[in-house]
């Protein structure tokens, strides 16, 4: 399977004023033609900022390396022409939040139209008619008449779903959602979910589906990408990584959800002590080492690389019995 | 579903506005005054009951009620009422002038200045140089370079006015442009000049509008202060400030004669104080009343 979008050795540092910050180090991922992959791990771990630099949305104090291959056509030091004609067409972003990521002053109709006419050329009659049929794509009732409607008139769902309708009405090949269901409620993020499910079995896109919501990986997800400071420390098929998982880091992220958890009975999730760190140079050493409970002494004198094979993982003690479901 | 259908708030935005401004009495009465004020002095020629430079010196401080001059004469025997429609078209004039300089000027340079970094610093010094200058030297030295005249009078105000609509526009740009929405315009391969242009500049859109109506009374007060000091306006042609500082000597005598144009120019910034107040909170899609 050739992969539509692929990430090799990605790299960024921030300038800042108390020196550089490496918030992504040698990431790598492969996302196939149609396949989801989840992006998982806790707040500040370069889930976002890694989505950001294969949309090309960091800001210039980013220093970006590595590689980005979108379809065969590299994005990293590609002219803003390329860039230009990429984006929309080929890439197509899903924020966080509802609620400033449509335009205030122009319907939400005007905004998917405007979107259709400026890359696909469509008419302004035709547009209509396909921005219905989008709407109706991500499950809005009424649509003829949801067209109309300025986004202050919707509620959070409707303007997320607006927004994937948006996202998809070029047939963008890679969807990248960044915690799309996190700022709704838990029927909402069903409903959200359910539209993002629709569109890969209907359109055949790919997702990077970036969450720290691991009952939304189990729910849509093929393949999880583990993230921790920077790092992809595990990457396997999302069954073999519930039923299986190795890194030290997955099992704590596991222990601390309740929905996929599999403490679900005991009084208390388990926590994973400790912060992510923020780290101005990425160490040779294992980055999770402060806070996992199986560090070992090479852990703080080496860097893990990922093993090879389908599931992978950087770790120099990893769990390796199988976890009871 | 119906009747929640029926509480669906009507489509169009701007439709919404004007019925949230006249839902609200205060709002109807500036506009109200700002209507007269446009008519008498749009149709001054036709409306004057005389020509606001005729003298009749045999009829000089004739109180208000007097038969034919309704707001009385002034030192001169000129009438009252017909200087200030014809004060209010000149007053009007500038006021209206000045902000759309300042917006022509201001509204592009705010725009650049916030959204492109690199150029801030240069444009805000600028911006902070032009604040820091004293108007009335401007306004001297332009009287002094292209003659002393109504419309430099409103270059002179406008140029004044620059500096507040820039970082008006600056702070809004800066605070729109970190949304999600001009990140997704980003991502959709939009250009800078489409998601200035629309993007940001709509979104804008609100706060130009109260800035301008807070800018065209500011004009207008500053007009009098020109004419008063003979920078403005020529005689015999009245505007309201050259009313007022006419007047102010015989003050004793005719007070009329000055708080009639002083009763003006105050209707009239009060008029344009209350209907952008009352814009803005129109335009405010947060307001909680629909």
């Amino acid at each position: 399977m050739t992969p539509v979008l692929a990430v090799k050795d990605l790299s960024v540092t921030f300038r800042t004023e108390d020196g550089p910050l490496s918030a992504v180090d040698h990431v790598s991922f492969e996302v196939g033609d149609g396949e989801v992959l989840a992006v998982v791990g806790e707040s500040g771990c370069g889930k976002s900022v890694t989505a950001m630099s294969i949309a090309g949305l960091l800001p210039r104090s980013a220093t970006v390396d590595g590689s980005v291959e979108l379809d065969g056509t590299e994005l990293i030091g590609a002219d803003k022409r390329t860039l230009r004609s990429i984006r929309g067409r080929e890439v197509a972003y899903i924020f966080q939040e509802p609620m400033t990521s449509l335009n205030p002053v122009f319907t939400v109709g005007h905004q998917i139209s405007e979107v259709l006419r400026t890359h696909i050329g469509l008419n302004r009659q035709d547009a209509r008619t396909r921005a219905i049929e989008l709407l109706k794509l991500v499950g809005i009732s009424s649509a003829e008449r949801r067209i109309g409607d300025y986004p202050h008139q919707l509620s959070g769902g409707m303007r997320q779903r607006v927004m994937i309708a948006m996202a998809v009405a070029c047939d963008p090949k890679v969807l990248i959602a960044d915690e799309p269901t996190t700022a709704l409620d838990v029927t909402i993020q069903a409903g959200i979910l359910d539209v993002l499910r629709g569109l890969r079995e209907r359109l055949g896109t790919s997702i990077v589906l970036i969450t720290h919501d691991l009952g939304v990986v189990a729910d849509l997800a093929d393949r999880v990408a583990v993230m921790y400071a920077g790092r992809v420390v595990e990457t396997a098929e999302v069954h073999d990584l519930f039923a299986n998982p190795q890194h030290p880091y997955t099992t704590g992220l596991l222990g601390a959800s309740p929905a996929a958890g599999r403490h679900a009975e005991s009084q208390r999730l388990n926590e994973i002590p400790g912060l992510v760190p923020v780290l101005t140079e990425q160490p040779d050493a294992c980055t999770f080492a402060d806070r996992c409970p199986r560090a070992v002494d090479t852990c703080t004198t080496s860097q893990p690389q990922l093993t090879p094979g389908p599931h992978r993982v950087a770790c120099w003690n990893p769990v390796r019995e199988p976890v009871e479901v | 579903m119906a009747v929640v259908e029926a509480l669906v708030p009507p489509r169009s935005n701007s439709r919404r506005v004007v019925r949230r401004v006249l839902r609200n009495p205060l709002a109807i009465t500036g506009l109200a005054v700002l209507a007269i004020a446009v008519v008498l002095a749009v149709f001054a020629n036709w409306l004057a009951p005389h020509d606001p430079t005729q003298t009749q010196l045999g009829n000089a401080f004739a109180p208000p009620g007097t038969a034919g001059h309704l707001l009385g004469t002034d030192d001169l025997g000129r009438d009252v009422l017909s200087r200030i429609m014809f004060g209010l078209r000149a007053s009007l004039h500038v006021g209206i002038l000045a902000v759309a300089f300042s917006l022509v000027i201001g509204v592009p340079l705010g725009l650049i200045a916030g959204y492109f970094r690199a150029i801030d610093a240069l444009i805000s010094r600028l911006t902070d140089l032009v604040l820091a200058f004293p108007f009335l030297i401007l306004a001297v030295g332009l009287a002094a370079i292209r003659g002393a005249s109504l419309g430099n009078a409103a270059i002179a105000i406008g140029i004044a006015q620059i500096p507040g609509m820039i970082r008006i526009v600056r702070s809004e740009t800066l605070r729109l442009k970190s949304l999600d929405f001009v990140s997704a315009a980003i991502v959709e391969g939009a250009g800078d000049a489409w998601i200035l242009g629309r993007h940001i500049l709509p979104n804008a859109g609100s706060a130009l509008i109260v800035q301008a109506t807070v800018g065209i009374p500011a004009a207008i007060l500053g007009e009098a202060v020109l004419s008063f000091l003979g920078l403005g306006i020529q005689p015999p042609a009245p505007s309201l400030g050259t009313m007022l500082s006419d007047a102010q000597q015989f003050a004793s005598r005719a007070p009329w004669a000055a708080v009639m144009p002083g009763v003006a120019i105050m209707l009239l910034t009060l008029a344009f104080n209350i209907v952008g107040d009352s814009l803005r909170d129109a335009l405010d899609p947060k307001a909680s009343r629909r």
